[in-house]
């Protein structure tokens, strides 16, 4: 009897315990300041870019690329330097669910780094894609 | 960071692709020389792969998911629109991403899409320190 409820009351701390950790993992996103704050980034701006360096002297090859194709379509954009801050380097990746550096966000969408850039710019897509966003949002 | 001949790292990536994919070319080269790294590391690679799998799975998000959905309930072989072709290679590679692995550049097509012809190489490092 005595372990028959010794084992209820184990069940539940054991479900008490993991319904406050899914708790915490659910708000873990919102309440995350870094996350909330690349939530804004990656809207401050029709084309936002995290990169290595700044666009006059990325200090990466494939983010010097990313800033290329920009260029070459004219188009505005703001750029992040993840390399002067740590948190927004890790905190980026996360945020996007994708590993690597440079990322790129039109309209607040995560489009992708420098492989899918030069895949757009070359099929044409990217030409699109811009157009829309310029058409949407005028250029100011 | 690695910093062995062994090729390890190398030799899972390729293990992996090939289970997943099991792919038509499989192109995998470490471009790690070419950054500022220790000599024989394996943190830099590019992959070149080109699989069945991927047919009709698109390159970017679907942005028009309204539509997507409409058509996902007439043509059940369009759910293959929510996935992305670079993300399911990273969804694969997970765990080297996350143990040393920091650049990894893809090209991932369908048979239909593959037209043989050489890729070139990434663009040169620019002093990042190897980051």
């Amino acid at each position: 009897m005595t372990s028959i409820l010794r084992q209820m009351i184990n069940v539940n701390k054991t479900t008490r315990i993991s319904s406050m950790t899914y708790k915490q993992f659910l708000s873990t996103k919102a309440d995350d300041p870094i996350q909330s704050h690349i939530g804004k980034l990656v809207k401050g701006n029709k084309i936002v870019v995290f990169m290595k360096g700044v666009p006059q002297a990325p200090r990466c090859g494939f983010s010097n690329a990313v800033v290329d194709i920009l260029n070459i379509h004219k188009a505005k954009f703001e750029a992040h330097d993840v390399l002067i801050d740590e948190s927004l380097r890790n905190g980026i990746k996360e945020y996007s669910n994708w590993p690597t550096i440079p990322q790129v966000f039109i309209d607040g969408e995560f489009i992708g780094g420098c492989d899918i850039m030069l895949e757009l710019h070359r099929s044409g897509e990217l030409d699109k894609i811009l157009e829309k966003n310029t058409q949407e949002k005028p250029a100011a | 960071m690695m910093s062995t001949a062994s090729k390890c790292v190398e030799n899972c990536i390729r293990a992996k692709l090939q289970k997943r994919f099991n792919p038509k070319v499989l192109q995998l080269v470490n471009e790690s020389y070419m950054h500022n790294v220790p000599k024989d590391s394996e943190t830099h690679f590019k992959v070149v792969i080109v699989s069945d799998e991927f047919e009709g799975m698109p390159l970017i998000k679907v942005l028009d998911l309204k539509n997507l959905f409409k058509r996902i309930a007439t043509e059940p072989d369009q759910k293959k629109q929510m996935l992305q072709r670079h993300r399911l290679v990273n969804t694969i590679l997970t765990d080297e991403l996350k143990s040393g692995v920091h650049a990894l550049s893809i090209v991932a097509k369908s048979p239909n899409q593959w037209k043989d012809e050489p890729v070139e190489s990434s663009p040169n490092c620019r002093g990042g320190f190897g980051k």
